[in-house]
This record gives C-alpha cells, sequence and structure tokens, in this order.
C-alpha cells in the first residue's frame, strides 16, 4: 500500500510531466506557425492592408481639401448633383486602386516586414478618420 | 398606402444596403475574433466553411458598395438641391431646411459632412478584407499578423458604418429626403 507522501509525489511528477508536455506542444505549435508564416509569401496582403490605409488616408485629405478651398472643391465637382463629394471619393478610390496595383506588383511573392507596414496601414487609417471629422478639419483650417 | 419614390430609394438606401451591412459586421466580427483569439491555437476552417465565410464576405462588400453609392449618387443629390431663390417652404429641400436653423444646422455641419465622407472607409476596408480572405484561404489561421491588421480594419469599417448609420437615422428625422412620383403599395380601408 502506498503511503500519503508517495501518491502526492507521484501526482506531482504526473502534472510536472504533463506541464511538460503541454508546454513542448504549445511549442511546437508556434514553431509551427513561424514556419508555416514563413513560406507563406505576405507580400500580397501587406499590398492590401497599405493601399487600404493609402485611399482612407487620400479620402481624408480630399475632404479637408474641398472643404478648405473653393478652387478644390470647384475640381472635385465630377457629377455635378452630387458636388465635389464625387471627385473626393471618386480621386480616393482611383489611388487607393492604383497603390494597390503598384505595391502588388512590387511585393508579388515576397514576404516584407508586416509589422511595419500594418502600423503605418493603422497610422493613415487613423488619421482618415480624424480628416473626416469636420471639428478636426475646422481646427486645421483655423475655423 | 403610399410611398414617395425618393422615401423608398432612402429607405432601400439606408435599411435595404446599410442596415444589411451593418448588421453583417457580427457575424464577420464573431468570426474573425475567434480566429484571432489572443494566441489561442484555432482550428483551420474547412473549404466548405471558407467558400462559405467568402460568399458572406462578398455579399458584405456588394452591400457597402450599394450604401455608399445609393448614397451619395441618389440621396444626396436630393439631400442637397438648392430652392428657389425666396421659397419659403422648405420641406423639399433638407439640407437648407437645417441650416435654415441654430438649432438644426448642426445635424449638416456635424452629422452630414462627416457621414458624406467618413462611409467610405467601410467598403475600401471591406474590399481589402475579402481579398486577403480570398488570397489566402484557410492558410489563414496560421498568420495572426495578417488577421490582426484584418481585424482592426473590420472595427474601423464597423465605426464608420456606426457613424454614418446613426447620423443618417437622425438626420432622416429632422429633414428627411422626400418628394417625387408617389408610389401606391396598397388601397387602404
Amino acid at each position: 500500500m502506498n503511503s500519503p507522501q508517495t501518491r502526492t509525489s507521484a501526482r506531482r511528477l504526473a502534472d510536472a510531466d504533463h506541464r511538460w508536455e503541454a508546454g513542448a506542444s504549445q511549442f511546437a505549435r508556434t514553431e509551427l506557425a513561424c514556419a508555416v508564416s514563413l513560406s507563406i509569401a505576405n507580400g500580397p496582403a501587406a499590398a492590401a492592408i497599405l493601399a487600404a490605409g493609402i485611399g482612407c488616408f487620400f479620402l481624408g485629405v480630399f475632404s479637408l481639401g474641398g472643404d478648405a478651398s473653393q478652387a478644390l472643391a470647384r475640381f472635385f465637382i465630377f457629377y455635378t448633383p452630387t458636388g465635389p463629394l464625387s471627385g473626393v471619393t471618386t480621386s480616393a478610390i482611383v489611388i487607393w486602386l492604383l497603390s494597390w496595383f503598384g505595391l502588388s506588383r512590387r511585393w508579388r511573392g515576397k514576404s516584407v516586414a508586416l509589422g511595419r507596414v500594418t502600423a503605418a496601414a493603422f497610422m493613415l487609417l487613423a488619421m482618415s478618420v480624424l480628416l473626416t471629422f469636420p471639428p478636426f478639419m475646422d481646427l486645421l483650417q483655423g475655423k | 398606402m403610399e410611398i414617395s419614390l425618393r422615401d423608398l430609394i432612402t429607405v432601400f438606401h439606408g435599411m435595404g444596403f446599410g442596415a444589411l451591412f451593418m448588421l453583417a459586421f457580427s457575424g464577420a466580427l464573431a468570426e474573425l475574433f475567434r480566429m484571432s483569439a489572443l494566441g489561442r491555437a484555432v482550428a483551420a476552417p474547412s473549404p466548405t466553411e471558407h467558400r462559405l465565410l467568402m460568399l458572406y464576405l462578398s455579399i458584405m462588400v456588394v452591400l457597402a458598395w450599394a450604401t455608399v453609392i445609393s448614397g451619395a449618387y441618389l440621396v444626396y443629390p436630393w439631400y442637397r438641391a438648392t430652392p428657389p431663390a425666396g421659397l419659403a417652404d422648405l420641406t423639399g429641400y433638407p439640407q437648407r431646411l437645417l441650416l435654415s436653423s441654430p438649432e438644426t444646422s448642426g445635424w449638416h455641419s456635424l452629422g452630414m459632412e462627416w457621414k458624406e465622407h467618413v462611409a467610405w472607409l467601410a467598403p475600401i476596408s471591406m474590399t481589402m478584407v475579402a481579398y486577403i480572405f480570398g488570397k489566402y484561404g484557410t492558410s489563414l489561421v496560421k498568420l495572426p499578423q495578417i488577421r490582426h491588421a484584418v481585424l482592426a480594419f473590420v472595427i474601423v469599417a464597423f465605426l464608420a458604418t456606426g457613424i454614418a448609420g446613426a447620423f443618417g437615422a437622425f438626420l432622416n428625422k429632422y429633414a428627411p429626403v422626400r418628394g417625387g412620383p408617389a408610389i401606391h403599395l396598397m388601397k387602404g380601408e
């Protein structure tokens, strides 16, 4: 018959063994994920993410431009009933698609530093939200 | 029971496309969050599940573009129409009606001015998201950085849609876009 001390030691040993297995399994999973990440080119995703950030940013810039300058507002009237909004959005979409096309060609089949790319894309996206916010537009124009 | 053409188109823009797009975010966010959940190992979706997710995201993209295009090119021109000089009743000219009073002008200068631009962030972001899902397929489950980036864009698109939708609802309450030929839906008692 085992003493309570022996049973506790055996349980501790089993727990430690289980923890080691779980740790090794987690390590193996992480290693596998890293290996898979390296084998799949992230260039096309990076191009799409950064281009979306650029498109959104230019939407904000053009919104501000159309609001700040009468000449730009007139330039952006691509469709009279919609007014400057038609040109602001169409121009931003054109820039988005062109930058996507250009970046996709540049990064096709390659892996890039995705962390920096996504950081830049988020920054552009955050600025686009700010630039479309009328009180912020007014602040920039000193209104 | 009847509805004016402009009312009907506005309903299609806001409730048909916009609200449906907004509702669809719950599913997309839930799935993306499940896939990106805090570093947990997640099972890759089966090819059928991936096809369904692609269909779901594609419908979202179509709804997003339909919402902004119908808003900018169908509803917005009615909203910003210029009334003839000296017209006292501005009911048919929502923008001018809102600007005619300091009590309501903010709905245009903040609400519409923000809504008309910020809404476009959603279709751009969702097109990118759908492309990435289509391009990387089930292997996306093994690419956490890309998943996290996609999730962040979806959250911003959701917020942008929420802002546009909420202001759209308020604007339509204070200065509805009305007019055009009446469409008879059914005969009353």
